[in-house]
């Protein structure tokens, strides 16, 4: 699976065009000052989806904590300013500095605060970074190890897909090697290492590789639907914009956390003409959109997405109107989940803020994702390929063989 | 001979006429092709009521030859064209005084359009004409021989062409539709016209024309042959009043003439050894109750019927073969239902069929008589019945075990079929077990290589069925959720495991149990349900639309999974699956992976089974309702009852496999990861 993935086209291509990814924390501090209310309601805090709030960090949504946690981002970032290749080996001599006291979770979060850094990356980083410091002496025990680290890790953020399904590929991609049958432990466990490296790095570059193959996609006049905030179909329309694409994109507002606003800041920035729509001028403005861009909390097996409420209405209504809709998402999203409907997941609750307060009595609908069945998806844009829906299925079984 | 198709085909030669016959004013041509018409729709009838056998043996005249006489008419009405013609031709006796220029016309223009040669063209326009070319075609067949005779007399055409008599032979032997093996030749003539002239050749017909008459001429009549000569005439000429004097078909005469010549010829048949004729004589036997209605059945249907006829009159030694009546059209190709007489016959036969192990044996009748049903059960039971039949097995002396033990159980597996046709699972562990027993090595000892045939059947059940269900079980499970109200149609054993699994663990649901006639299945899966303390509602799948609003998952079996994603399954389960699609209610097929198949099927008539049609004749528990008592004696009744029907993966959300949950799209990959080996080992 992972062999034939165009990640290595990258390398071969050598794409010299770093992006500037502390950037945007302080762009967006700034865009986003005007919005920092107070949290009317801070009861509703606790029960929240890890997942969302990590978001909300990343993409500096409106809570009232944000600041000062942007700020931290910050200068935590300030710390670590490598490329990102070498991040792996920096993380791995850290963790191996922290000695006997080594747990994952703090590994994890000291990769989650990275704001370019998908959590499922970070998870990823974070175990690899446990078996080059994991002190067991067999291959059994090692593996043992691993699995419970991976299980915190999840156990950490149920309701994030990514999370859980990263670190399932990755214990799938990592001991499902033959060097379980090397008769040296420590060549086995190098073995490990270097294939936990080696996921790391392909999930470190699967965005780039999407962009590559997303932005021949993009074609010169056409007019993008853009729903939600998402960093790999950021990166696709960055690097269509670097290639002189004439398009103009159509971002919706992204209700409750108004991820659109902050996606069409980005693009501004970028010079490309954003039209900013309110959720439910969806449908009207349909007729003029060429395609629709989306991206993904996670790909499940049937091949359909969990993305940001209001993923499904946008890719019906573009489905009535005959406009392909696109989905950007890496493949260690991909989970093996098979949500039969709407109601079929684990909710992920997230505090929506109407502004003014909510009469009493009245119950608020606060999941934060859809499901978006597969005959509504046109393609998928991955890092191992642009894939049909159905191919998602085909992926993960050969992964779970 | 589809009447249907005939005014189109009589058109065709008209048009080319206009290109050759300038000098011919084409209304005329015209006014020819109208009567035509009417007349093939009103001979045709008659023909067959006149004639009952007649349709008999042209079709069984088809059976036998590989290449089917092609219907077009045109074919055949050339032939008539120039029989005519050859009648015409020969001398003026026989133009009455009915022919009129524009049946000429009609006579000689098709062979014009074949590159005919000009001085027949010439001298046709020179000749007598006649308004309906049909008398006149009756007329040269009846007088066949005379004609002929004459013609050889006035030898014009002879002249052209010396080696006519020699070639005709030829002719008439080469034709791949007729088995001209005959002696009589005016029958083998007759029927070897529309096959000559199918070559674009009008020399081939000249040739065959004047051959009539040398080969006449030159042939030695025996009593018999003569006797048969005249009936044919005799038959045409009834046939041809029958018809109807004033407007006449050119095909329909022709085709009923052809027809008559036929039957004379196998009326006769049965004297002639060379003709295989037992064969016929069967064959007319076993037609005889589908004369009527289906005239027009679709003639390669036809044949690929006659094949597996061919097959099963192989095995008619081993295992009894009944005919079933009234058979449905468009299933006629698959093996009709027969149980009733089929389980008398065994059960006769039980001290002949001693090649048979009573285990087998045993199993065969469960299948048949329908104790053994659903398709884990009957998978397990046939499985069961060869371990114990490979316990009793000793190799015979100077066989291999590998060889002889494959053989062995494959006449195991077809008498399995003659009970009853084996589904898709049993063909996948009938191909295990065979795969098994093949790469046997051969350097171990018998008993050694039982045990190890004995414990790969057990792991076979065990891996594929037992455990398979449970992983299934422990996946759809997880689909269901409190409050639920499922759906279940049919009486899959996974399913009620899942149901029962999913009570158990505590979960609050509610199930909607939907049945359908004949096999009332859902009424024994009701019962275990209700026992265990679930709460059910019973319906049948008429009310289907009205309880589908409240369900929220369909659960379904399935008898096979195509590798299109194609559910196989018992018939109604399409019916389900597409009104709970249309109500957006999920479709969950569970299904496990040794059921699997390959194959691509996409709809349900091209692989089914069929099931007695005397049970959806009787109501259970109505009596009165004997409206379709006696229903096979009306030859335009048939009763279907199929078994299953095919859903195309449209309808289907997912598919519970042991491994894993996938969507319907995913079946070929299973396919490919897994592999045959993997599958089936």
């Amino acid at each position: 699976m992972w062999r034939r993935s165009a990640s290595f086209v990258l390398d071969k291509r050598q794409l010299a065009q770093a992006s500037p990814p502390h950037q945007q924390i302080l762009l967006s501090s700034d865009d986003m000052e005007p919005n920092n209310l107070p949290n009317p309601n801070p009861s509703t805090d606790h029960g929240i989806s890890a997942y969302y709030q990590t978001r909300a960090e990343h993409h500096a949504v409106v809570t009232s904590d944000w600041l000062a946690q942007a700020q931290a981002a910050v200068t935590r970032n300030a710390a670590v300013p490598e490329v990102l290749p070498k991040i792996a080996a920096t993380g791995g001599s850290r963790a191996a500095g922290s000695g006997k006291a080594f747990s994952v979770i703090d590994e994890f979060n000291y990769w989650r605060k990275k704001p370019d850094l998908a959590e499922a990356v970070a998870a990823i980083m974070a175990l690899a970074a446990f078996i080059r410091s994991s002190e067991a002496t067999t291959m059994m025990e090692l593996e043992i190890e691993l699995k419970k680290a991976s299980d915190t890790l999840k156990s950490w953020d149920t309701t994030s897909i990514s999370l859980s399904a990263g670190c399932d590929l990755f214990m799938r991609y990592v001991t499902r090697t033959s060097a379980l049958e090397y008769e040296d432990f420590n060549a086995a466990k190098l073995r490990l290492i270097e294939r936990g490296e080696k996921f790391g790095e392909i999930s470190l570059k699967a965005r780039r590789t999407i962009a590559m193959l997303g932005q021949d996609f993009v074609f010169d006049g056409s007019t993008i639907l853009v729903h939600g905030y998402s960093r790999v179909v950021l990166e696709v329309l960055k690097l269509a914009a670097s290639n002189r694409k004439m398009f103009r994109v159509l971002c919706t507002e992204g209700r409750p956390d108004r991820t659109g606003l902050r996606f069409s800041n980005e693009l501004a920035q970028l010079g490309v003409p954003v039209k900013l729509l309110i959720d439910s001028a969806v449908a009207y403005t349909m007729d003029e959109v060429d395609m629709v861009f989306v991206g993904a909390d996670g790909v499940v097996e049937s091949g359909g997405i969990i993305n940001m409420m209001g993923t499904y209405q946008i890719a019906l209504v573009a489905h009535c109107m005959n406009k392909p809709v696109y989905v950007a998402a890496e493949s260690y999203k991909f989970a093996r989940l098979y949500p039969l409907d709407q109601k079929d997941l684990a909710p992920a609750i997230r505090p929506i803020e109407f502004g003014v307060p909510i009469p009493s009595g009245v119950e608020v609908e606060r999941n934060a994702r859809d499901y978006t069945p597969p005959q509504y998806l046109t393609l998928l844009f991955t890092d191992l390929g642009v894939l049909t829906p159905s191919v998602v299925s085909d992926e993960l079984i050969q992964l779970y063989l | 001979m589809d009447s249907r198709r005939l005014p189109r085909a009589v058109i065709d030669p008209k048009v080319r006429q206009v290109g050759f016959f300038t000098s011919c004013d084409p209304p005329p041509a015209r006014s020819l092709s109208v009567p035509a018409d009417t007349g093939a729709s009103a001979i045709v009838p008659t023909d067959m009521s006149s004639s009952p056998p007649l349709t008999d043996i042209y079709i069984t005249n088809n059976s036998f030859s590989s290449v089917r006489i092609p219907p077009p008419r045109q074919v055949s009405a050339e032939g008539l064209h120039s029989l005519g013609r050859a009648a015409g031709s020969t001398t003026s006796v026989f133009a009455h005084d009915v022919l009129s220029p524009h049946c000429w016309e009609g006579i000689q223009m098709p062979i014009g359009s074949y590159n005919s040669s000009e001085f027949m063209q010439g001298k046709s326009s020179m000749l007598s004409p006649s308004s309906s070319r049909f008398d006149d075609i009756d007329f040269s067949e009846e007088e066949a021989t005379s004609a002929c005779l004459i013609r050889t007399g006035s030898g014009k055409e002879a002249a052209a062409f010396p080696r006519s008599s020699g070639e005709v032979m030829m002719a008439i032997k080469s034709g791949a539709n007729a088995p001209a093996k005959s002696a009589l030749k005016t029958a083998s003539v007759v029927k070897a016209l529309p096959e000559v002239t199918e070559k674009d050749g009008g020399t081939s017909i000249e040739k065959q024309n004047e051959g009539i008459g040398a080969a006449r001429s030159k042939q030695k009549t025996t009593k018999a042959e003569r006797r048969a000569i005249q009936e044919v005439q005799r038959a045409a000429k009834a046939a041809a009043k029958d018809a109807g004097k004033g407007a006449k078909s050119t095909f329909a005469s022709s085709g009923g003439a052809l027809a008559v010549a036929k039957q004379a010829k196998s009326a006769i048949l049965p004297s002639q050894t060379k003709y295989g004729s037992s064969v016929a004589s069967e064959r007319r036997v076993d037609r005889n109750p589908d004369k009527d209605g289906k005239k027009d059945v679709s003639q390669s249907s036809m044949q690929f019927d006659d094949k597996s006829r061919v097959e099963k009159a192989k095995r008619r030694a081993a295992v009894g073969h009944f005919e079933a009546r009234n058979s449905v059209e468009l299933f006629r190709h698959l093996p009709q239902y027969e149980h009733g007489p089929q389980l008398q016959y065994l059960e006769s036969k039980f001290f002949h069929l001693d090649h048979i192990h009573p285990s087998v044996y045993k199993v065969g009748l469960q299948y048949l008589t329908g104790s053994t049903s659903g398709g884990n059960a009957r998978c397990k039971e046939m499985l069961l019945a060869f371990q114990e039949a490979v316990m009793d097995y000793s190799t015979p002396p100077e066989k291999t075990p590998a060889r002889d033990l494959t053989s062995k159980i494959s006449s195991y597996v077809s008498f399995l079929i003659a009970c009853r046709p084996l589904s898709i699972s049993m063909g996948n562990a009938i191909r295990f077990l065979k795969n098994r027993i093949a790469k046997l090595d051969h350097n171990i000892s018998e008993s050694e290589a039982k045990s190890n045939l004995l414990s790969d059947i057990d792991r076979f059940i065990n891996e594929k069925i037992i455990v398979a269900d449970k992983v299934i079980v422990h996946h759809a499970v997880t689909k269901i959720r409190d409050g639920d109200v499922l759906l279940i149609y049919g009486h899959s054993t996974v399913v009620e495991m899942i149901l029962l699994q999913a009570h158990e663990l505590g979960k609050q649901f509610r199930i909607v149990v939907v049945d359908s006639r004949p096999k009332l299945e859902g009424k024994a899966l009701l019962r275990k349900l209700v026992m265990k303390g679930l709460s059910c509602t019973y319906t049948h799948l008429n009310a289907i639309s009205y309880i589908m609003h409240e369900v929220t998952r369909v659960f379904l079996g399935a008898s096979s999974i195509l590798s299109n994603g194609t559910i196989y399954s018992r018939v109604g389960t399409a019916c389900v699956a597409m009104v709970s699609h249309t109500f957006r209610v999920p479709v969950l097929i569970c299904c496990e992976a040794y059921k699997f198949n390959e194959r691509v099927l996409l709809d349900s008539i091209c692989s089914n089974e069929l099931g007695d049609p005397d049970v959806i004749s009787k109501v259970h528990g109505r009596d009165g309702l004997n409206d379709l008592e006696n229903w096979s004696d009306h030859e335009n009744l048939q009763l279907l009852n199929l078994f299953y029907d095919a859903t195309p993966s449209d309808y289907v959300s997912m598919i519970v496999t042991e491994h894993g949950m996938i969507p319907p799209t995913s079946v070929p990959v299973i396919f490919r990861e897994y592999g045959r080996d993997q599958l089936f080992f």
